[in-house]
């Protein structure tokens, strides 16, 4: 096929549109190789396996060991998947299948609000409520723990589970929910049965995005879960990977070795996001096919 | 003898609009029925009222009595999903479930609570085989349904409604959508069915309804204009719409 001759000033925008995807390419390469580079260094002089599976953090004796981290941030993501997916779930199988129309707009706008909350937001809520009522119902002497994390974390993720989930199964075609019926199962038992198993490829990615949000979270633990590097316990002060990295980054003495194992934490969280995406496109692609 | 369905003045609406006049019908057991009659005449609606399947649309308001076996099915007393399982459906477009074609016809009985693989294994081949369908996928059982083409997909529906062991079969223009060899695999299945079963059909092909059902009902305007043997139907209708119609002077 003969290439057809553009005007200057559509070859100019063709160019402009290219340079805008390099961009954005080349942010992510650009991040890639950074956090590689500052990350490593680290690690190679910690020992990856001390780095990885130490127990114990702390600065002033150049103890890096960042198990505790790993285990809370997995924790705690399973945590509010534990709690949130399944709510979500639901709440979606209400929204798509069983709400009358107006009610489910209400619920519906309340979702897509709950999604455009800043984090920032959860976190205070969380500490002047979540808090104290977790001190008060576990007669603890703090509330701020990885059980706070976790409701607050399974609440963030909620919007994103209900949202795609919804979408899917409102894509289900109605003659799958009616064959269904007609063999006499029962409007649930459908639900579950062949709404939910013809969306489970939406909701998988549901459930993995959020995954993601989860275990990218910051701002709202750091406020909830009592900051202290400890072994994860439900009623503990524990330390994510992420709030690791954002309580200490101000007052690590540059060029430390507490500053570079810092970009180590950031290195291997963003090697959990990579892999947790990565399993993402090879569910979607498995059903696609 | 009297019908296996048994309806008495039935009315049926839709919002403000009646789609039903007082349908008064008596339908034999193990024979074929078929309803004719122009598009919009009201003769899917009352297959659909059958089996309660009307009860999902919005607005639907039926009045009069329908029976199945002398058992009032609009009653409160009367579980519809009991009633599904005694009266299966096989819809207009092929339907299975996006599943394995052994998941698409074991889903019925494991809804109602079958879960003993060996006898699962054995309905399942049971009902494909009394579908015509199972020389051409027992080799494939654990592979999509969705991979067929329609006249098997078609043929699994019936497979799946048979597995739930109904006593009645409601087809509503099951083979519109297909080809002629799909449809004459599936009409001489119809006429296999009967033995055990009592099938009531909606089909737009006159042909159809000459060659394979025992009685046939004629549907017009939302009203029963004629009921009665399909010989005496389309030789010598006694009513001048009937005659009309299946002449081809309107429809």
């Amino acid at each position: 096929m003969k290439k057809r001759k553009l005007s200057p000033l559509e070859t100019g925008f063709h160019i402009f549109f290219l340079i805008c995807g390099i961009l954005s390419v080349a942010f992510v390469l650009f991040i890639s190789i950074y956090l590689i580079i500052s990350g490593l260094p680290a690690i190679l002089k910690i020992g990856p396996i001390k780095f990885l599976f130490g127990q114990k953090w702390s600065a002033g004796t150049e103890d890096f060991g960042i198990l505790s981290f790993i285990l809370t941030s997995i924790y705690g993501t399973a945590g509010a998947v534990v709690i949130g997916v399944p709510l979500g779930i639901m709440t979606a199988v209400f929204l798509a299948k069983v709400a009358p129309p107006k009610l489910a707009k209400v619920i519906h706008t309340a979702v897509e609000l709950l999604a455009g909350i800043p984090s920032v937001v959860y976190g205070l809520v969380g500490m002047v409520v979540l808090v104290p009522a977790i001190q008060k119902a576990f007669k603890l002497s703090s509330g701020a723990c990885l059980l706070a994390a976790i409701l607050v974390l399974a609440v963030m993720i909620l919007p994103y589970i209900i949202n795609v989930s919804e979408t899917a199964l409102r894509a289900v075609p109605r003659e799958y929910e009616e064959a269904s019926l007609a063999l006499g199962a029962t409007e649930t038992e459908t639900y579950f049965k062949v709404s939910l198993h013809a969306a489970r490829s939406g909701v998988a990615t549901a459930v993995v995005q959020g995954v993601g949000r989860a275990i990218g979270e910051a701002m709202a633990i750091i406020m909830v879960s009592g900051n202290v590097a400890n072994m994860p316990g439900l009623f503990k002060s524990v330390r994510f990977l992420t709030t690791a990295i954002v309580s200490e980054m101000s007052y690590a003495a540059y060029g430390s070795l507490q500053r570079q194992a810092l970009f180590s934490i950031g290195l291997v969280l963003f090697l959990f996001i990579m892999l947790i995406n990565a399993f993402l496109t090879l569910v979607i692609k498995k059903e696609r096919a | 003898m009297a019908g296996i369905i048994e309806t008495k003045d039935l009315d049926l609406w839709y919002g403000e609009k009646q789609a039903l006049h007082s349908i008064n019908i008596e339908i034999p057991d193990h024979q074929v029925t078929a309803l004719i009659g122009p598009s919009g005449c009201g003769k899917s609606t009352f297959l659909k009222t059958l089996n309660r399947m009307n009860d999902l649309v919005e607005g639907v308001r039926i009045e009069g009595l329908v029976s199945y076996n002398g058992i009032d099915i609009f009653a409160p007393g009367t579980d519809v999903t009991w009633l599904r399982r005694q009266i299966g459906m096989v819809f207009q477009k092929a339907n299975p479930f996006p599943m394995s074609i052994y998941d698409n016809v074991a889903y019925g009985p494991r809804t109602h609570g079958i879960k003993n693989k060996g006898e699962l294994d054995g309905i399942v081949e049971q009902a494909l085989k009394d579908a015509a369908i199972w020389d051409e996928v027992k080799d494939r059982l654990k592979s999509s349904a969705l991979g067929m083409s329609g006249g098997q997909q078609q043929r699994l529906c019936i497979a799946r409604a048979l597995a739930v062991k109904p006593d009645i079969l409601l087809l509503d223009e099951s083979t519109s959508a297909l080809d002629p060899i799909s449809t004459s695999k599936i009409e001489d299945l119809i006429g296999e069915l009967k033995k055990e079963y009592t099938v009531i059909m909606v089909t737009h092909n006159m042909q159809q309804a000459v060659r394979i059902s025992d009685k046939t009902a004629f549907f017009l305007l939302g009203e029963m204009v004629e009921f009665g043997g399909t010989d005496q139907i389309f030789s010598a209708p006694k009513n001048k719409k009937t005659e009309d119609y299946i002449s081809g002077r309107f429809g």
